[in-house]
């Protein structure tokens, strides 16, 4: 995780596009300005950050599922719920997978696990065109670095 | 056709909390129901899970778009139950 560039998953684990199934690996800083102020002497990763952290463990599922073609955009959240605290130099398991494929949307169910159940919630993503290219060749670069692109099997230069 | 639109409005006054009682079929979602994108976009959820079907929402909304159909063709309840039971239709074929 880089906290502060709102790169939450460090590692694709697993994909499974027949499923609709994505396992990530998210690992939390040991430190971080977030800390200084979440919480003075008490450090825990904030509860949005941790959604986030599920966003984009959807986010890249469906970039996944749809060969990295167009871009999912975090719009919705229900159901959240933080069942304990996450603390600095946490390793994360992240899963997501898909609920419903909609036209133009995709609601997906996402949890967060380390020695047992971490967070979980149900997120809905708008699926839109890369409305930039510096964002689409950007995302590819991570898709690449993070492997999703190899677990997909397509590299991250053939895709369009 | 009823017993569709009795569904939508049940989706509609549950997901956006508009009383079951005001929704009537000549109603425009946007204009007189004043439901935005997002809870729209929970509605179609909604609705594609209940009848098992995917209202192909970008393609409606590129045809308003490029003027090929009016926003009252998808938008007013009763033309969108009609959408659904053709969408119902076609899935059941």
């Amino acid at each position: 995780m880089r906290l502060e560039y709102f790169q939450m998953i460090d590692s694709v684990v697993a994909f499974d596009a027949a499923a609709g199934t994505i396992h990530a690996k998210a690992n939390v800083p040991e430190t971080s300005p977030v800390f200084e102020g979440h919480f003075p002497g008490y450090p825990i990763m904030p509860g949005v950050l941790l959604i986030e952290t599920m966003a984009q463990a959807s986010g890249f599922l469906i970039l996944g599922m749809n060969g990295l073609t167009r871009m999912p955009f975090f719009m919705g959240v229900q159901k959240a719920k933080f069942r304990k605290f996450v603390g600095p130099g946490t390793v994360l398991d992240v899963h997501a997978r898909i609920e419903h494929d909609g036209s133009g949307f995709t609601v997906t169910k996402a949890r967060i696990e380390h020695d047992g159940p971490v967070c979980d919630a149900e997120l809905t993503l708008r699926i839109m065109d890369f409305p930039a290219e510096e964002l689409r060749t950007s995302l590819l670069e991570r898709a690449a670095t993070m492997g999703l692109s190899q677990a997909i099997g397509a590299g991250a230069g053939e895709a369009t | 056709m009823s017993s569709t639109f009795d569904i939508v409005a049940d989706v509609i006054s549950e997901t956006s909390e508009i009383p079951r009682e005001k929704i009537t079929p000549e109603m425009h979602a946007i204009d007189d129901l004043g439901i935005d994108s997002l809870d729209f976009l929970d509605i179609v959820f909604a609705l594609d899970k209940k009848f098992g079907i995917k209202i192909p929402l970008e393609q409606w909304t590129q045809e308003v778009n490029a003027g090929k159909a009016s926003v009252e063709e998808y938008f007013v309840l009763k033309n969108l139950c009609a959408h659904i039971d053709e969408l119902i239709a076609k899935k059941n074929a």
